[in-house]
């Protein structure tokens, strides 16, 4: 069954809606800040947690890849996720070639070709999908686990892992499909001003890469690199998976060792450099056809592992992260009608992810806007959450909680992000903990130390020459 | 490939069966629908309006859009925003939505935290107090949701336009979100009357589903709904298109880079579909299209002639009029629109002529009964079809109907519904033909080239 109307803070799970339908529209009052990481296709990874109860088994196959398994047997289905260290702050010289291998893995494998590697899968109702980020190079799927049907799913998926074949005739036209993709990345403001902010802010620096490349570096990415890339990152050492469901652990075990056993051992990618601080403040601007501005603001973040981490989460919820309670959508939208989207967030990465803060505006307004975002940002590290802040922030936090692992889905995307930048697993049970041990003064301390208005990054995609002349 | 259907026949009832739905009606008319699911301790709680887009005349557009926004803007209890700051604090996360059939406001919450969010939302229900300050304010954060969402965004601005031509009198040829004449010169009183009429019990679904007793939740909404009076509901007139007497096209010349093609046939939806097979043999033929990567749409015009980087069919079959069956497509570099157009008409041509396999339908109708368990990993999705049944006038035992009706479509049964459909009269075709994104002057049109990419 397929419904016209879809955008939703969790499209993810709404399986039947085609991609047709996307743009068809809900309407919504506002837009989440994980929406928005959604839409613009970054590693999402969300803030979950279970109260007491999430039961991480783990261990290692034979040949080093770790194994997370979560049992939930009140559904017949299970979702298993592989993750590699291999996105696409592994190009390299090479833009675009951790996404280009990962997304020919399904294009032919073992004894078969593509058409029959996504027969097989749909003909037992599995759904099964491939994405690179910057960190992580992910395989995906999600199957009934009656017996047969799963049985077909798991050996696809297995040749898929192994055995790729990476054919020539593929390979050009997913190159072909890439050079359209980056065609119509430049139809959208947002996806311009990513683009734009993470090369300038990266510069140099493997986070610097645009995951689909670019039209020359994707034009120029041949078979070889391709194999070569697969051969160094796909390996059992640098892979972890995730399984959840309806298996037992002797089915757990079986699964993780059908789809990595045969993988070599192979080295774990590297540790990435540390992020280079900016040193000082710069704006680029972007000439765009379009009625808005849409607008970056931001710096290097925090990694996933950062001491700062519940400092500056609290922090930001406060200050942008948490839709209508924050403070930048009041000034910008409630109290003023500026915007309709506007926030801040931090995207912990391996290395230092981005802080980012912005909207879009009519471009008339843009400069406004501009001034009260970061007047919103100085305020706040001046002096801080109020009390009453703080408290509210806590208790969101906390009291949502339970939502935070109420599917599977979550649960699977969760326990990749722990085991994938290897936090401890007992995070989940001193999560809300070390959320209610935040101070104001911590969240002022962090901000200050970590945050600088005066050295920050802007980009600005907007229609600027119809803005130079006075309107008539 | 081998006949699945015996294994759809072992594979165990529960798997697909949906989950038990506990019906109740208020004495004011609010219908009031419960799920248990008790799987983590929450609740997601939905309340669905039959109201949308497509009530809405012209001159209003966008309205029951702009009151949904203005639902956040407080009742004589509950001031601006304090809706949200108290399921905030309750660690709730909450939204709303407007659809063409709907408008729809939820809460997910811990479950314990229920009652918050009914007290409130059977407030809003009749008590919104709309201050004509706020309402300034948030029609100019609408206006700026219509840049963002269509007017930067040149996909959109086709569709806006395929709708517009698609339809003579139906009201899906306007755009949820209004057209920019309409919402400049809408008013806050215009607002007030479309809420009046429109937001009352008897015009509503409430849906809970979540770990919860359903007793329980039975009495927290007769304590809460219960003493707000029925209105008079006075039902829209038919809005019954005309009929499409020629094919339709349409050319969108904007700037953008890629070029992009919508085609759409007028066909029945399930409430208007007086052999109610059509419907369902109809969304497996969106299936055949383009459900999965199997599907032909991708083999044959994505993978084998490599004419479209991307191609999808879809249809939806649960709204409240009649719609449309889509295709959007983007060529591949070296084709243009008029030859990705015609290798799409092959392929409807081809489902007239000739029936679809085994095979193909098989893989179809796998997709939909798995489709139906995995949909249960969602609270939120759950709700979300039985809210959408009961608004636009479908049962939601409808939703238990789907697998079985699915799985009894033949191929001639789909073979019939792409002759009697899928026909050139009935079509509608959008083009998105890019100009230039810097700022040169725009050639004449006759003097554009064929569109490439290369």
């Amino acid at each position: 069954m397929r419904f016209r109307p879809i955008l939703t803070n969790n499209s993810q799970s709404l399986p039947m809606f085609s991609k047709r339908i996307l743009p068809f529209i809900i309407l919504l009052a506002i837009i989440s800040v994980v929406l928005f990481y959604v839409l613009r296709g970054q590693d999402v990874v969300f803030h979950a947690h279970k109260t007491a109860g999430l039961d991480i088994e783990t261990w290692q196959t034979d040949n080093g890849a770790r194994v997370y398994y979560v049992s939930a047997p009140q559904l017949p289905m299970v979702d298993i996720r592989v993750v590699f260290n291999a996105g696409s702050a592994r190009d390299g010289n090479k833009p675009g070639l951790a996404h280009l291998t990962n997304t020919l893995l399904a294009d032919g494998a073992g004894d078969w070709d593509t058409n029959q590697i996504v027969s097989r899968f749909d003909s037992v109702g599995a759904q099964f999908s491939t994405t690179a980020k910057r960190d992580m190079a992910v395989v995906s799927l999600r199957s009934l686990t009656d017996k047969d049907w799963f049985n077909t799913a798991l050996t696809t998926m297995a040749a898929i892992l192994q055995k790729p074949m990476f054919q020539q005739s593929e390979l050009a036209r997913e190159r072909q499909r890439t050079l359209v993709a980056l065609r119509n990345q430049q139809e959208s403001p947002d996806a311009l001003a990513q683009l734009a902010f993470y090369k300038a802010l990266y510069r140099g620096q493997p986070y610097a890469t645009p995951s689909l490349g670019t039209k020359d570096s994707v034009s120029a990415l041949n078979r070889q690199d391709v194999m070569d890339f697969y051969k160094k990152y796909y390996v059992a050492d640098n892979a972890i998976i995730v399984i959840v469901g309806d298996v037992d652990k002797a089915g757990a075990r079986h699964i993780a060792r059908e789809l990595l056993g045969p993988l070599p051992k192979g080295d774990a990618a590297p540790a990435l450099p540390r992020v280079k601080a900016l040193d000082k403040a710069d704006t680029i601007k972007i000439q765009h056809p379009s009625t808005q501005t849409t607008i970056w603001v931001g710096q290097p973040g925090e990694t996933r592992t950062d001491p700062d981490y519940f400092p500056l989460y609290v922090g930001n919820h406060i200050l942008g992260g948490s839709g209508f309670s924050s403070r930048i959508l009041q000034e910008i939208r409630v109290k003023r009608g500026l915007a309709y989207s506007a926030y801040s967030y931090f995207f912990p990465m391996a290395s230092q992810g981005p802080f980012v803060m912005g909207l879009q505006t009519k471009n008339g307004q843009a400069k406004e806007a501009l001034g009260l975002l970061m007047k919103t940002l100085k305020d706040f590290m001046a002096k801080g959450p109020t009390r009453e802040e703080l408290e509210d922030a806590k208790k969101n936090i906390t009291g949502g909680f339970p939502l935070r692992l109420d599917s599977n889905r979550k649960i699977t995307e969760y326990v990749a992000m722990l085991g994938f930048y290897q936090l401890p697993l007992d995070y989940l049970k001193t999560f809300n903990k070390k959320i209610e041990k935040v101070t104001r003064a911590q969240i002022v301390d962090a901000f200050r130390r970590r945050i600088h208005p005066d050295k920050m990054l802007t980009v600005m995609v907007g229609d600027f020459d119809s803005h130079a002349a006075p309107a008539k | 490939m081998r006949n699945l259907w015996w294994l759809l026949f072992i594979l165990p009832f529960g798997a697909y069966a949906a989950s038990p739905v506990h019906e109740y009606q208020l004495k004011n008319g609010l219908k009031l629908l419960v799920v248990e699911d008790h799987r983590a301790p929450v609740v997601v709680s939905q309340i669905w309006y039959k109201v949308g887009s497509s009530y809405e005349h012209n001159g209003i557009t966008g309205i029951s859009h702009v009151l949904e926004h203005m639902m956040f803007k407080g009742t004589k209890k509950y001031g601006p925003g304090q809706f949200s700051k108290i399921i905030a604090d309750n660690g709730g996360r909450e939204n709303a939505f407007t659809s063409y059939d709907y408008t729809a406001y939820f809460q997910m919450l811990e479950k314990s935290r229920l009652a918050v969010s009914m007290e409130m939302e059977a407030d809003r229900m009749h008590n919104l107090t709309l201050p004509p300050a706020e309402f300034k304010k948030e029609l100019a954060v609408v206006k700026e949701e219509r840049h963002m969402r269509t007017d930067d965004n040149p996909r959109a601005l086709t569709q806006e336009q395929f709708d517009a031509v698609a339809y003579n009198n139906n009201p899906y040829k306007n755009p949820i979100i209004g057209w920019s004449n309409d919402l400049d010169n809408m008013t806050v009183d215009d607002v007030r009357a479309w809420y009046q009429r429109w937001y009352v019990p008897n015009n509503a679904t409430l849906v809970i589903v979540g770990d919860v007793d359903p007793r329980a939740v039975y009495k927290l909404a007769q304590k809460y709904y219960g003493p707000i009076p029925a209105g008079k509901v006075i039902p829209d007139k038919p809005r019954r298109e005309t009929p499409q007497l020629g094919p339709r096209r349409v050319v969108v010349r904007t700037p953008a880079r890629v070029p992009y093609l919508i085609m759409g046939y007028k066909v029945p939806v399930l409430r208007n579909d007086s052999k109610e097979w059509e419907a369902y043999a109809l969304d497996v033929l969106s299936g055949v299209l383009s459900a999965g990567r199997s599907a032909r749409l991708p083999r044959i015009l994505v993978r084998q002639k490599q004419i479209a980087v991307s191609a999808d069919a879809g249809y939806d079959m649960y709204s409240l009029h009649n719609s449309l069956f889509e295709i959007d497509a983007t060529p591949a570099p070296g084709h243009n629109v008029a030859e990705l157009e015609q290798a799409l008409q092959q392929q409807i041509k081809t489902l007239r002529d000739d029936k679809v396999s085994e095979a193909e339908l098989d893989r179809v109708k796998a997709q939909v009964i798995a489709s139906k368990v995995y949909q249960k990993d969602s609270m939120f999705y759950q709700g979300m079809v039985l809210g959408i049944l009961e608004s636009v006038g479908l049962s939601w035992k409808t939703a238990d109907e789907y697998v079985d009706k699915i799985k009894a479509i033949t191929p001639e049964q789909v073979q019939a519904v792409a002759r009697k459909y899928l026909v050139d009269d009935h079509l509608t075709v959008a083009q998105l033909e890019p100009q230039s994104m810097d700022k040169q002057p725009r050639r004449k049109p006759h003097a554009l080239p064929p569109y490439s990419h290369q």
